[in-house]
């Protein structure tokens, strides 16, 4: 079976979705509950009222700005996981500006600015030691990660804490809040930034001679560095557009995320969405578009479990197991050809229908 | 008083120690073959789980063994993944550690306490007793272990063929090595150890399973291997110092008078800033294999 590029992207997804949902079933049934009602628990949780959808779209707005950090990377051929710590940055520097009490227009812009900063800011050594070290980017990312997460700690419990409540940061000023965009849900009108970026960043890759040269670095470096293309400028684009975007998803979370629009200490809101990110731009087949469906999928499955704890009583982490074995699956580049390989190989005769 | 002080914190390293330095160790293995699993974390945490069940169902030795056999059947899974399947080694290591994190919350919830599970003292493994504190007898295998690990790798036929798959596969290829095999299993005996480490957090060190018990443990260890080289020996070292700042880092945030002058935090953040100086150059630098990361096809 030969699919064009497009579809063959789609039939992988819906395949390690299917292996993914069986193994989650499996395991469902494996711990004595029941797999048929949980799974329409969590569909209807995700998807099945204006509450649920609204829930499930403000899952996903954070999500598709981390995705889009590992995407832009991945196009040009890096592994940049350096969202999980842009991210936490730039929250506190949305959380930051909200501590000097500026009139109502400047805090709210100066807030998105300086996200967008410190998530930039964060990339920055990334990019510095691959272009002029050669440092694989998994690496410095990983300890990049590390030393922002306890930055941040330090950070929320010493300078940024409320002084009524010391679990948590000051929260940002009404003025600097993103509106509702369904009342008495989590759904501001960040959804629309999240939206627009990823319009920004497909221009970037698809409609502009940068884009085309961090596709062409992706495709093959040795060939787009003999076409002239200078390497050390498609790495530094590459993980500053990065930055941006995952400082920009910090942002959304405390300016757009009801009721505390503050850090609680050890962040448990935010820690994990960068790790995340990158399994929806893996799911998203690293495209903006594919992203902002897996991205609406993903928050779906974090809304709808929290209906499958309720009323089928199977705890949601196991939406995480699902997303786990998706992603693995989707490891597999020739995934599609998978159960042609196992029929080469020869189906174990109890597999096997009578009839052949 | 201060000799004992400075016995109570090297005795607390070097029970930190172990997990980062098994878990290195192994990855040491896997790495040199030309596997880089960054699912060790996930690893870590479902072992600490099944080896928790383990102990209690069978005695702590059991429990050990279970880890370390829930380790391997992972790291096969991975490792067939990153092999025969050419998957991309990094998106599935992730997937590795979604999937986990999301079991053992499940898993903890179903048995009831949500988030936390104990191991009860009796299923414990059983510590030697010294003047300074309870002294582990996995402290002796974490540091047995890469010595053992370094004969084998740099002394040995089976560690010349580990190394040829890692640096150059089309020419252990030609020479008549299995590849993929020799990938699987290597990857495979690596993982086992995060999966003993994972063991050694709830049966021994901590006694206890919650959903973050592996705290970063396996990225860590991948720092620690970054740090070494690929040299087990340097793992050890490596090991021993990321556990000196974990147990520093405990020990400051209880002390008021310390706090003030340098905070906890920044203790923390020590080995990960230094391994990144590291990667970068300005200590020493670190050489990888060749094909690290890159599937085997033949042409």
């Amino acid at each position: 079976m030969r699919f064009p590029a497009g579809i063959d992207e789609l039939a992988k997804t819906i395949v390690a979705g299917v292996i993914g949902f069986t193994v989650g079933a499996l395991i469902i049934k494996l711990y004595g509950y029941d797999p048929i009602a949980a799974y329409r628990a969590l569909f209807n949780g995700a998807f099945g009222d204006l509450y649920s959808f609204s829930e499930s779209l403000a899952n996903a707005t954070p999500l598709i700005l981390t995705a889009l950090t590992f995407a832009i990377g991945f196009r040009g051929g890096m592994f940049n996981i350096g969202a999980e710590g842009q991210l936490y940055l730039g929250a506190l520097a949305a959380v930051a500006v909200s501590y000097f009490h500026l009139p109502s227009a400047v805090s709210f812009a100066l807030s998105l600015i300086c996200a967008v900063l410190a998530g930039a800011l964060w990339s920055l050594p990334a990019a510095i030691l691959k272009a002029i070290r050669g440092v694989h980017e998994v690496i410095s990312t990983i300890m990049l990660n590390w030393i922002s997460q306890f930055l941040c700690f330090y950070l929320i419990s010493e300078i940024l804490v409320d002084p009524q409540r010391a679990e948590k940061t000051i929260s940002v000023v009404e003025s600097a809040r993103l509106p509702l965009l369904v009342q008495g849900t989590s759904l501001s009108y960040g959804i629309f930034i999240s939206l627009f970026a990823a319009i920004i960043i497909y221009l970037l890759l698809w409609r502009t001679v940068i884009g085309f040269d961090i596709r062409a670095t992706g495709h093959n470096p040795l060939a787009a560095a003999y076409a002239g293309i200078e390497q050390w400028k498609i790495v530094l684009i590459v993980f500053i557009s990065g930055g941006l975007t995952a400082g920009l998803a910090g942002a959304m979370h405390v300016m757009g995320r009801p009721p505390i629009y503050a850090i609680y200490g050890g962040m448990p809101s935010i820690k994990g969405l960068g790790f995340e990110g990158l399994a929806v731009a893996m799911i998203g087949r690293n495209h903006p578009i594919g992203i902002i469906f897996a991205a609406i999928f993903f928050g779906g499955l974090l809304a709808g479990g929290r209906m499958m704890q309720l009323s089928a009583n199977v705890p949601l982490e196991l939406v995480r197991v699902v997303e786990g074995m998706v992603v693995l699956f989707l490891a597999i580049p020739e995934l599609v050809k998978l159960f042609g390989w196992l029929r080469k190989i020869g189906i174990p005769p109890i597999f096997r229908s009578k009839r052949s | 008083m201060n000799l004992d002080y400075a016995a109570g914190i090297l005795l607390g390293s070097l029970h930190a120690m172990v997990p980062i330095t098994l878990t290195a160790s192994g990855e040491v293995i896997g790495e040199s073959a030309g596997l880089f699993n960054i699912g060790l974390e996930g690893i870590i945490l479902v072992s600490a789980m099944t080896g928790a069940l383990g102990a209690e169902a069978a005695g702590p030795a059991v429990g050990l063994m279970v880890g370390l056999g829930t380790g391997f059947v992972i790291g096969l899974i991975f490792g067939g993944v990153c092999t025969y399947f050419k998957g991309v080694q990094l998106v599935a290591g992730v997937g590795i550690n979604l999937f986990a994190a999301g079991l053992v919350a499940f898993w903890l919830i179903h048995l009831g306490v949500p988030g936390h599970h104990a191991v009860a003292a009796e299923h414990q493994l059983a510590n030697i007793a010294t003047p300074f504190g309870d002294f582990s007898p996995m402290i002796l295998v974490a540091v047995a272990l890469p010595v053992f690990l370094y004969v084998l790798l740099f002394r040995t036929k089976l560690g010349l063929k580990i190394r040829a798959v890692g640096e150059n596969p089309q020419a252990a290829d030609v020479a008549g090595i299995k590849i993929h095999l020799l990938r699987l299993l290597a990857t495979a005996a690596g993982a086992s150890l995060a999966g003993l480490a994972g063991a050694y957090i709830s049966v021994d060190w901590l006694g206890s399973v919650t959903k973050e018990v592996s705290a970063g443990r396996g990225f860590i260890a991948l720092a620690t291997v970054v740090f070494s080289g690929l040299n087990p020996l340097l793992v050890l070292l490596g090991g021993f110092i990321f556990g000196f700042f974990d147990n520093l880092a405990v020990w400051v945030a209880t002390m008021p008078t310390i706090k003030k002058f340098i905070p906890w935090q920044f203790i923390a953040m020590a080995p990960y800033a230094v391994t990144l100086l590291v990667v970068a150059g300005v200590i020493g630098r670190a050489k990888f294999p060749a094909a690290i990361g890159i599937p085997y096809e033949r042409e």
